[in-house]
């Protein structure tokens, strides 16, 4: 996409840092799973619903794993250390870093974002992004009522991943559809309002220290940049704009999926990745200053 | 300024109306679509069994996360992860006895591989597991009881002469040898179905959910 800024005083790499680095660590982790069955290297077993790297450290799902405990099952200690792990893990570097960094669904609804930018489509089914939290509730809902992991019958991402890794069959017309969707009827519409295990991810995102600031607020031009570029630009405005001028530029909400993007994209350099304590220390002062 | 306010007040609560209305309409809408979905899709076909150690199929559903970790601990690829076509609740291990049966590992691996309990870490000698129940069928096509000396089934039980034994009787005019399954040693690992000769194997493996017989003393079915 052009910037509106006109002169772009960066290069290309530069400007695309953290999308590269994003592509990277995606392959990577699907490479960590493949080079097993694949090349007999055993790195990271299972898929991304429960997985153990190097047979020793396990690491499970938290929302299956909740889906499982409401649908009556009395969950194996490892399944329990497996879900300790991944909480922590996204407690420190963002709840919905998995959406961005680890998702294999991304590359496919980015695609779909990207083509319609450059197709030019701009019409979209008016859908609310608080869907996905009553998904969530619905799924686990399902769930109880018919003694079943519900979502896992039907989630692309697991399908996607354990398809690349077990065989696909015809899952590939659940990824298909995901991507229409994007395209054709609702911008964003698969991570941005639909998902269930991204909104679980949000909830996490709530406690997570990594977090996107606006930190040089003052230097912003106002050209839009990084609403075109954010799946989730909802959250960019209370940060880049706040009512006060001492509010925190930390990104608060919990639907930034922590994707660097509008970091990329900020010519004057707005944006950077820092932790939410820098936000605890502005919104103190922001406080003496009320 | 009255007016006004009443204004924005209406507007503010038409928007909540209408994004309370739209959250509670695609929850009811998908809702009900899982659930049929999950009616309909979630069966398991006869022909599939289960790994050693697997919860009753309801509790399975529920303790199953389709990880695969089973999958690639079996040393064999027997076991296959279920994909959205197959007769067979999406993403869970199965394997089809005819095919490929257990092997029956004596370690079982496939059992401690499983991060959530769907297979149960209780069974630790393979003899105990319970994967199915091997049935004669052959009554009419079974070439043992047409009077050969065909012990396919019996030779490969890997625990034989218990699971599976010959019982002879006076047929018209000869003996003929019955293959007949002992419910309490058979295992349901298959390799009597991969092994017989008739065309349509004489002696299956169904589930053992699916079959009459009590299982008492197995660890799960």
């Amino acid at each position: 996409m052009a910037s509106s800024n006109g002169q772009l005083k960066r290069g290309i790499v530069r400007r695309n840092k953290w999308l590269l680095l994003r592509r990277f660590v995606q392959v990577a982790i699907l490479g960590l799973f493949m080079s097993g069955p694949y090349l007999g290297v055993w790195i990271m077993e299972g898929n991304l619903a429960s997985s153990t790297l190097l047979g020793q450290v396990p690491f499970t799902d938290p929302f299956i794993a909740l889906q499982s405990v409401v649908a009556g099952h009395d969950l194996a200690t490892t399944a329990l250390a497996g879900v300790g792990f991944v909480l922590v893990f996204y407690i420190l570097f963002g709840g919905r870093s998995f959406c961005a960094w680890v998702c294999p669904i991304n590359p496919i609804t980015d695609g779909a974002a990207a083509l319609r930018d450059r197709l030019g489509f701009r019409a979209s089914v008016h859908l609310s992004r608080f869907v996905r939290y009553g998904l969530v509730l619905v799924v686990l809902l399902v769930s109880y009522l018919m003694h079943d992991i519900a979502f896992e019958a039907v989630n692309p991402i697991t399908m996607l991943h354990r398809g690349i890794l077990f065989g696909m069959g015809i899952g590939w017309l659940f990824i298909l559809a995901v991507f229409l969707f994007d395209l054709f009827v609702v911008k964003h519409g698969w991570c941005g309002h639909l998902c269930p295990v991204g909104a679980f991810y949000g909830l996490i995102n709530r406690f997570s220290l990594t977090r996107v600031s606006a930190k040089d607020r003052a230097s912003c031009t106002n050209c839009g940049d990084c609403f075109r570029v954010c799946p989730e630009p909802q959250v960019i405005a209370p940060a880049l704009y706040p009512d006060h001028r001492l509010a925190s530029p930390i990104i608060a909400s919990s639907d930034c999926i922590t994707c660097g993007r509008c970091i990329d994209v900020c010519e004057p350099g707005v944006f950077n990745f820092t932790h939410r304590f820098d936000a605890a220390l502005e919104s103190g002062t922001a406080r003496q200053a009320d | 300024m009255a007016a006004k306010q009443t204004a924005f007040f209406n507007q503010g609560r038409r928007r909540f109306l209408r994004l309370v209305s739209e959250v509670a309409g695609v929850m009811a809408l998908s809702g009900l679509a899982l659930s049929a979905y999950l009616k309909s899709a979630r069966h398991l076909v006869a022909t599939a069994i289960r790994p050693p150690g697997a919860l009753a199929e309801a509790e399975f559903q529920s303790a199953c996360v389709h990880c695969g970790l089973c999958v690639e601990a079996c040393p064999y690829d027997i076991l296959k992860l279920a994909r959205l076509e197959d007769p067979v609740p999406t993403g869970t291990p199965y394997f089809i006895a005819r095919e490929n049966p257990c092997e029956m590992c004596q370690d079982i691996p496939c059992v401690p591989a499983c991060p959530t309990g769907a297979l149960d870490h209780q069974l630790t000698e393979i003899k105990e597991a319970s994967m199915g129940l091997a049935v004669f069928v052959g009554t009419e096509t079974c070439y043992a009881m047409q009077g050969t000396s065909c012990r396919a089934c019996y030779m490969a039980c890997p625990i034989m002469g218990e699971a599976i034994t010959m019982r002879h009787f006076q047929g018209s005019g000869q003996m003929v040898f019955q293959p007949t399954v002992h419910s309490a040693a058979c295992t349901g690992c298959g390799k009597c179905e991969e092994a017989c000769i008739t065309e349509e194997a004489s002696i299956k493996v169904l589930p053992a959910a699916l079959l009459q017989h009590d299982i008492g003393t197995r660890i799960h079915g």
